[in-house]
C-alpha cells in the first residue's frame, strides 16, 4: 500500500473508519473565557495542595497548587484575574472535586516566561535541571494517561534503559490535534526530543509516527536530519497502536511484561508523547508550565471541526461554541475519542491537561444496539491485542467467578474496546471485563495487605 | 449354546462380586465421619442457603456452630433469636438475643425530586453503572436505580418502585441477611434495628456534598444544617461530612428531629399519625 | 442547559456495524454459485430441495422460539435459513419431501433449540439432521441422481449414478486396482466444475471456493480451518498415494471429491461449533482432515466428512481449554 512494508504490531487489532475530519485545519488560539475552572488533580496520583486563597490576584503560568507525594503534578493559573473560591466540579465521571474558579481579566504573564514564537535550539540546562523544570512545570502525560513526565524522565535504580520512544501515533479516529502539532511544531518537538534524551542519557530515539500522516513524518524527518539519534519510523494503520505496549512491540519487538509488573522501562524503553515533548520544550527552553494543550473539537455533525489551542480550565462549551456550536442532534458528548474516551454527563466541566478531544456523537450513532448472544465467532479474541479471551472473561465476570478470571490474566486489559467494536452480537464485553479488572485489582490488593 | 449362556451369566456375575467389593472398599476408605449434631442444626435452620451468616450456606454454618466454643459471633438472621434458640438447645449452648434488625433503603431521591442529568447507556446493573460515572443525576452518593439488591436478595424482600426509581423493602419478608447491603455499590441500603412494632427513625440520605450543592441535586437530600443533631434530646444524631447520622442504638424513637427538618430527609415509619398537639410539643415515646 | 440530558455509556463509543444477521446472510450469499451449479446439474429439484429445507428450518425455529422457549423470535436472523441451507447441501437432489422435514425437524429442534438455541449447541445441527437422515435412510441417501438426467421438476426415474468416492470404495472392495477404476471415474476437470453425481451442493469445488474466497474477504471466516482441513486431506491422502498408487487414489481426487469443499468452507468453519483461537482452529482442521481420509480408505463409508466434523465438533471445548492465544508479554 505504501510501497514498503510498513511496521506494526502482530497480533490482533482494528482498523475503525478514521474519520480525520479537522486534520487540515490549523491550530488557533481560542479566545480566553471569562471565567475557567482548574482542578487541583488533573494528573494520576496525589491531588496538588493549594498554594492560593480566594480573592488573591493570579498572573498566567503562576502556581496555583502544589505538587504533594511522589506521584503528583503541580498545578498553574492558566489565566490572569481572581481566584473567586473553591469550588466542587465533576470531573469527567461525574465526581467532585476540588477546583478553582478563576475570573479571567486581561492576560497578564509571571515574568520569566518567554512568549517570544523564535526557537530555542540549544539546550543548556543539566539533566537534574530538566527533571526540576519539568516538575515545577507540571508536565504530565499528554497522551491521555496523565502520568506526571518529571518520573519517567529518571531512570530508577537498577533498571536501565535503551531507548526512548516518541508516541506519535494518533490511533483513536477523529483526534487530529497530535498531528497538526506535529505538523506546526516539529522543530520545538524535536528539540523536546533531544531535550529528553539529555535528560535520561539515552542515545536512540525512535518516534513513531502512523502512515495516514505523511505530511507529519515528512516534517519530523526534515527536521530530526541533523540529529542520527532520533529515528523517524512510519507505523501501519492500526488501531490500538497508540497504547504503550503496542507501540514499544510495534517499534522495537519487545513485549512489556503484564501489569501491575511491568513498565516499558522493563524493556529498556521510556515513552513520551508528542504533545509531551513539546511542552518539555516549552518548560525547559521557554520556562513556560504545562497551562494549555491543543484540543480537537470533532463529531459527525459539528459545523466546524478544529484545532484549538485552549488554556487548561476553559469549558468545553466554550470549545464546541468555537466549534460552530452544540448540533442540535447531539447526543454524547466523549473526551477523548471515541475507542477509549469517556462520555461525559455534562458540558460545562473544564479541559484539563489529559484532554486531546472532544468528540460530538449525533443520536443515530450514540445509542448501543440490543445485545445478542455469543456465537462464538471467536472475532474478538482474533482483534484482542493481548491475546485474551474476552468472550470468556465477559462470562466469567457476569457468573461472578472472579477467581478465574483472574486466572485468565483479566488484569492484563488494556481497556482498548478492541472486542466490543467487532462483536456482531453487539455484547457489552469491555463493559464486563473493565469491572472485573477493577474487582479483582481490588481483591489482590486486599490480599496483599494481609 | 446352552454352555455360553452359562458361561455369560458366570461371567457377569463375577465382574458384579468383583465390582460390589470395590466398591465397598471405596466407600469404607473414603467414609466421611459427620458430627451427627451438624445435620440436626441444619434441620432447624431455614435451610434457604442465603449467605447473610458469613458461610457459603446453611450446612457450612452448622458445621461452624457445632465446631465453635460459643455461639457469639455466629446469628442466622433469617432464622431470628427462636432459631438461634434451638440449635443453642441441640449443642447445649447459651445464645445471646439480639435485636431483629431490618434493611433500610438510605436514598429518597425518586424521578420527581431529584432530576436525571444524563442518561445511562450500558449494562443494567448498578455495579457496572457505578463503576462508570457517579450516576445519572448530579447526586453522586444516590440511588442508580438498576436494582441489583433486588436481584441478590433470596427471599423477594425488596423490589423496585417503578414511579419513584428506588427500591422498597417488604418489612415481613426482610430477614435482615445482608445481601443486599454488599450488593449495593453506593452502600446505600443499611441494616437498622427493626424497632418495637417496626417503628424506626432515620436519615433518607448519604449525600456527603455541602448543603448547598446537595440541595440542587435532589430537594430531599441531608443538607447538614445540624437542626436535627440540636433537636435531639439523646445525643443520637451525629453530623458528619455535612450528613447527619441517627445511631439506631441511642434512638429512643421521639421523633422530634423529624418535623426540624427542612428537606424532610428524616423519615420515620409505622408511627401512629400524629396529633396536632404533638406535633409542637413532642413526647417521647 | 435547555438542552436534552446526554447519554453516558462506557468506552467504546462506536462498533463495526457487523451483526449476526450480516456474517450469516453473508455465507448464505456465498452458497449461492453452488446452488445455481447444483441447479444446473440436477435440475430445479435442487431448487425446490433447497427452498423446503431452508423454510422449514425457519419455521421450525420459529414455532420452537415462540410456543415452546418462549423468548423473543429471532427466526430469521439467518441463522436457520443457512442451516437449512447447508442441510439441503449435503442431500441427494432427489430425496422425498418428507424426509427432507425429517431433517430440518432433528436439525433445529434437536441438535440446535434444544441446547438452548443459537450459540449453545454443541454440534453443527446441519450436520447431524444429515447424519440422522443418512442412518436412518441408507439407500435413499446414498441414491443420487445422474448429472443432467432431468426433465423440468422432476428427476427422470431409475437413472442414477453412484458418486466418485462410492464407484472408487467399490471398486476397491472388488478387489480392483486404482488404474482399473480410474476408468470408471470422472477427470479432474469434471470434480472441479461438478459434472458428476453428488450431494445437492457438494459437487462443485469451483462454486464453493469462489464463495469461500468472498467469505475470506469479507473476513466472515479465517483461512485457518478450511486451509488446515484441505492441507491435511491432501498431505495424509498423499502420504498413503506415494506408498502405494495401486491401492490409494491421487490426492487431488480426495480433495475435489465428496464433501470436502464443502465440509471444509462451510461446515466445520460453523461459528458455534468451531474453536475460538486461531492455534486451535488449525488442530481443530487438521484432525477433521485427518479423520476424513482414515474414514475414507479405511472405513466402511465412501465418506467421512460429516462425521469428521461432528466427532471434531465433540472436542472442542476441550481445544479451547487447552489451546490459548499468545498473552502479551509471557
Amino acid at each position: 500500500m505504501f510501497g514498503k512494508k510498513v511496521k506494526t504490531f502482530p497480533q490482533g487489532g482494528i482498523h475503525p473508519e478514521d474519520k480525520k475530519f479537522s486534520d487540515h485545519k490549523q491550530i488557533v488560539d481560542l479566545p480566553l473565557p471569562a471565567t475557567v475552572y482548574i482542578p487541583c488533580s488533573q494528573h494520576i496520583g496525589a491531588p496538588a495542595v493549594p498554594v492560593v486563597q480566594p480573592g488573591d490576584k493570579v498572573l498566567v503560568g503562576q502556581l496555583i497548587a502544589q505538587r504533594q507525594g511522589f506521584i503528583s503534578a503541580n498545578v498553574h493559573s492558566s489565566v490572569s484575574g481572581t481566584v473567586k473560591k473553591m469550588v466542587e466540579l465533576p470531573d469527567p465521571e461525574g465526581w467532585k472535586k476540588p477546583s478553582f474558579e478563576i475570573e479571567v481579566s486581561g492576560d497578564e504573564w509571571l515574568d520569566g516566561i518567554d512568549r517570544s514564537p523564535e526557537l530555542n535550539m540549544d539546550i543548556t540546562a543539566t539533566p537534574d535541571e530538566i527533571r526540576a523544570k519539568v516538575t515545577a512545570a507540571g508536565i504530565v502525560g499528554l497522551g491521555g494517561a496523565t502520568f506526571p513526565a518529571d518520573i519517567k524522565l529518571s531512570i530508577p535504580p537498577g533498571k536501565s534503559a535503551e531507548f526512548l520512544i516518541i508516541n506519535g501515533v494518533e490511533c483513536e479516529p477523529y483526534l487530529t490535534s497530535d498531528h497538526r502539532l506535529m505538523l506546526e511544531k516539529a522543530e520545538e518537538i524535536i528539540v523536546g526530543i533531544r531535550i529528553a534524551l539529555k535528560a535520561l542519557g539515552l542515545k536512540k530515539a525512535l518516534v513513531g509516527v502512523e502512515a495516514n500522516t505523511p505530511d507529519a513524518i515528512e516534517q519530523l524527518k526534515k527536521f530530526s536530519n541533523p540529529y542520527p539519534e532520533i529515528e523517524i519510523v512510519a507505523l501501519k494503520v492500526w488501531y490500538p497502536q497508540g497504547g504503550e505496549r503496542q507501540l514499544v512491540k510495534a517499534l522495537t519487538n519487545r513485549e512489556i511484561p503484564p501489569p501491575p509488573r511491568g513498565l516499558p522501562i522493563d524493556v529498556g524503553c521510556v515513552v513520551f508523547n508528542v504533545a509531551t515533548c513539546f511542552s518539555i520544550y516549552e518548560a525547559v527552553q521557554k520556562n513556560k508550565p504545562l497551562i494549555d494543550r491543543v484540543v480537537t473539537v470533532t463529531g459527525d455533525s459539528v459545523k466546524d471541526p478544529s484545532n484549538f489551542r485552549v488554556r487548561i480550565g476553559t469549558p468545553i462549551r466554550a470549545l464546541i461554541d468555537a466549534a460552530g456550536g452544540l448540533p442540535e442532534d447531539t447526543a454524547k458528548v466523549i473526551r477523548g475519542s471515541v475507542m477509549m474516551g469517556k462520555a461525559i454527563p455534562d458540558i460545562s466541566i473544564p479541559i484539563t491537561k489529559g484532554a486531546g478531544g472532544i468528540v460530538i456523537i449525533p443520536e443515530n450513532e450514540a445509542k448501543r444496539k440490543q445485545k445478542q448472544v455469543c456465537i462464538r465467532c471467536a472475532k474478538c479474541v482474533s482483534v484482542c491485542p493481548l491475546g485474551m479471551e474476552p468472550y470468556l472473561l465477559m462470562t466469567l465476570v457476569e457468573q461472578g467467578r472472579l477467581d478465574e478470571a483472574e486466572l485468565e490474566k483479566i488484569t492484563n486489559c488494556c481497556e482498548c474496546g478492541c472486542c466490543s467494536f467487532t462483536c456482531p452480537s453487539n455484547r457489552p464485553l469491555l463493559d464486563y471485563i473493565r469491572y472485573g479488572k477493577a474487582s479483582v485489582l481490588q481483591r489482590m490488593k486486599a490480599r496483599q495487605q494481609k | 449354546m446352552s454352555l455360553t449362556l452359562i458361561y455369560t451369566i458366570l461371567v457377569l456375575s463375577v465382574i458384579g462380586v468383583i465390582s460390589a467389593v470395590i466398591l465397598y472398599l471405596v466407600a469404607q476408605k473414603f467414609k466421611i465421619v459427620e458430627d451427627p449434631r451438624v445435620e440436626n442444626v441444619e434441620k432447624v435452620l431455614p435451610g434457604v442457603n442465603c449467605g447473610g451468616c458469613g458461610f457459603p450456606g446453611c450446612h457450612a454454618f452448622a458445621e461452624a456452630c457445632v465446631k465453635a466454643e460459643t455461639l457469639e459471633g455466629l446469628y442466622c438472621s433469617p432464622g431470628g433469636n427462636a432459631c438461634m434458640a434451638e440449635v443453642a438447645k441441640i449443642l447445649g449452648k447459651t445464645v445471646a438475643e439480639k435485636d431483629p434488625m431490618i434493611a433500610v433503603v438510605r436514598c429518597s431521591g425518586s424521578f420527581g425530586v431529584r432530576p436525571r442529568t444524563s442518561v445511562y447507556d450500558g449494562v443494567g446493573t448498578c455495579a457496572i453503572a457505578a463503576s462508570t460515572y457517579s450516576g445519572d443525576t448530579a447526586c453522586s452518593y444516590g440511588c442508580l436505580g438498576l436494582a441489583d439488591c433486588v436481584r441478590v436478595c433470596a427471599f423477594d424482600a425488596i423490589h423496585m418502585d417503578e414511579a419513584t426509581g428506588l427500591p422498597v423493602v417488604v418489612e415481613e419478608k426482610c430477614t435482615a441477611c445482608g445481601k443486599c447491603v454488599t450488593a449495593c455499590p453506593k452502600f446505600i441500603i443499611e441494616l437498622r434495628k427493626k424497632g418495637p412494632k417496626g417503628r424506626r427513625v432515620f436519615v433518607s440520605c448519604i449525600n456527603k456534598d455541602k448543603g448547598a450543592v446537595a440541595i440542587k441535586a435532589c430537594k430531599v437530600a441531608c443538607i447538614g444544617c445540624g437542626k436535627c443533631v440540636k433537636e435531639c434530646p439523646f445525643d443520637a444524631i451525629t453530623m458528619e461530612n455535612n450528613l447527619a447520622y441517627i445511631d439506631f442504638n441511642k434512638c429512643r424513637l421521639c421523633r422530634k428531629c423529624v418535623p426540624v427538618c427542612p428537606t424532610k430527609a428524616i423519615h420515620e415509619t409505622n408511627f401512629p399519625p400524629r396529633k396536632p398537639a404533638e406535633e409542637s410539643a413532642g413526647t417521647a415515646a | 442547559m435547555n438542552q436534552k440530558p446526554l447519554i453516558v455509556s462506557l468506552s467504546p463509543h462506536v462498533f463495526s456495524g457487523l451483526s449476526i444477521e450480516k456474517s450469516m446472510y453473508a455465507v448464505i450469499i456465498a452458497l449461492v454459485p453452488a446452488l445455481a451449479v447444483s441447479v444446473y446439474v440436477f435440475g430445479l429439484g435442487a431448487l425446490y430441495l433447497t427452498f423446503l429445507a431452508v423454510s422449514s428450518c425457519i419455521a421450525l425455529e420459529f414455532v420452537i422460539q415462540k410456543y415452546l422457549m418462549k423468548v423473543p423470535v429471532r427466526a430469521l436472523d439467518g441463522s436457520a435459513a443457512l442451516t437449512g441451507m447447508l442441510l439441503a447441501f449435503n442431500l441427494p437432489a432427489n430425496l422425498p419431501w418428507w424426509m427432507v422435514l425429517i431433517g430440518s425437524f432433528v436439525a433445529i429442534a434437536v441438535a440446535k433449540m434444544s441446547f438452548g438455541g443459537l450459540g449453545n449447541n454443541i454440534f453443527n445441527p446441519a450436520l447431524v439432521g444429515r447424519v440422522f437422515l443418512l442412518i436412518s435412510f441408507p439407500v435413499a441417501m446414498t441414491t443420487w441422481p445422474k448429472a443432467f438426467a432431468y426433465r423440468c421438476l422432476s428427476h427422470v426415474d431409475g437413472k442414477t449414478a453412484a458418486t466418485p468416492l462410492m464407484t472408487l470404495k467399490e471398486g476397491l472392495l472388488n478387489g480392483q486396482t486404482i488404474e482399473q477404476i480410474s476408468a470408471k471415474l470422472p477427470d479432474y476437470g469434471q470434480l472441479f466444475l461438478g459434472q458428476i453425481g453428488g450431494s445437492l451442493g457438494e459437487i462443485s469445488a469451483a462454486a464453493l471456493l469462489l464463495g469461500g474466497l468472498f467469505l475470506l474477504w469479507k473476513k466472515i471466516i479465517s483461512w485457518h480451518i478450511p486451509v488446515s482441513m484441505i492441507g491435511t486431506v491432501f498431505v495424509f491422502s498423499g502420504i498413503l498415494w506415494l506408498i502405494d498408487p495401486l491401492k490409494y487414489v491421487h490426492p487431488l481426487f480426495h480433495i475435489l471429491s465428496g464433501g470436502v469443499m464443502l465440509g471444509a468452507i462451510y461446515m466445520a468453519t460453523d461459528y458455534v461449533s468451531s474453536p475460538m483461537t486461531h492455534k486451535g482452529m488449525l488442530i481443530y482442521g487438521c484432525l477433521i482432515g485427518a479423520l476424513t481420509v482414515i474414514i475414507r480408505v479405511f472405513g466402511a463409508y465412501p465418506e467421512g466428512v460429516s462425521f469428521a466434523i461432528l466427532v471434531m465438533n465433540a472436542f472442542v471445548p476441550l481445544i479451547n481449554r487447552y489451546c490459548k492465544p499468545h498473552r502479551f508479554g509471557e
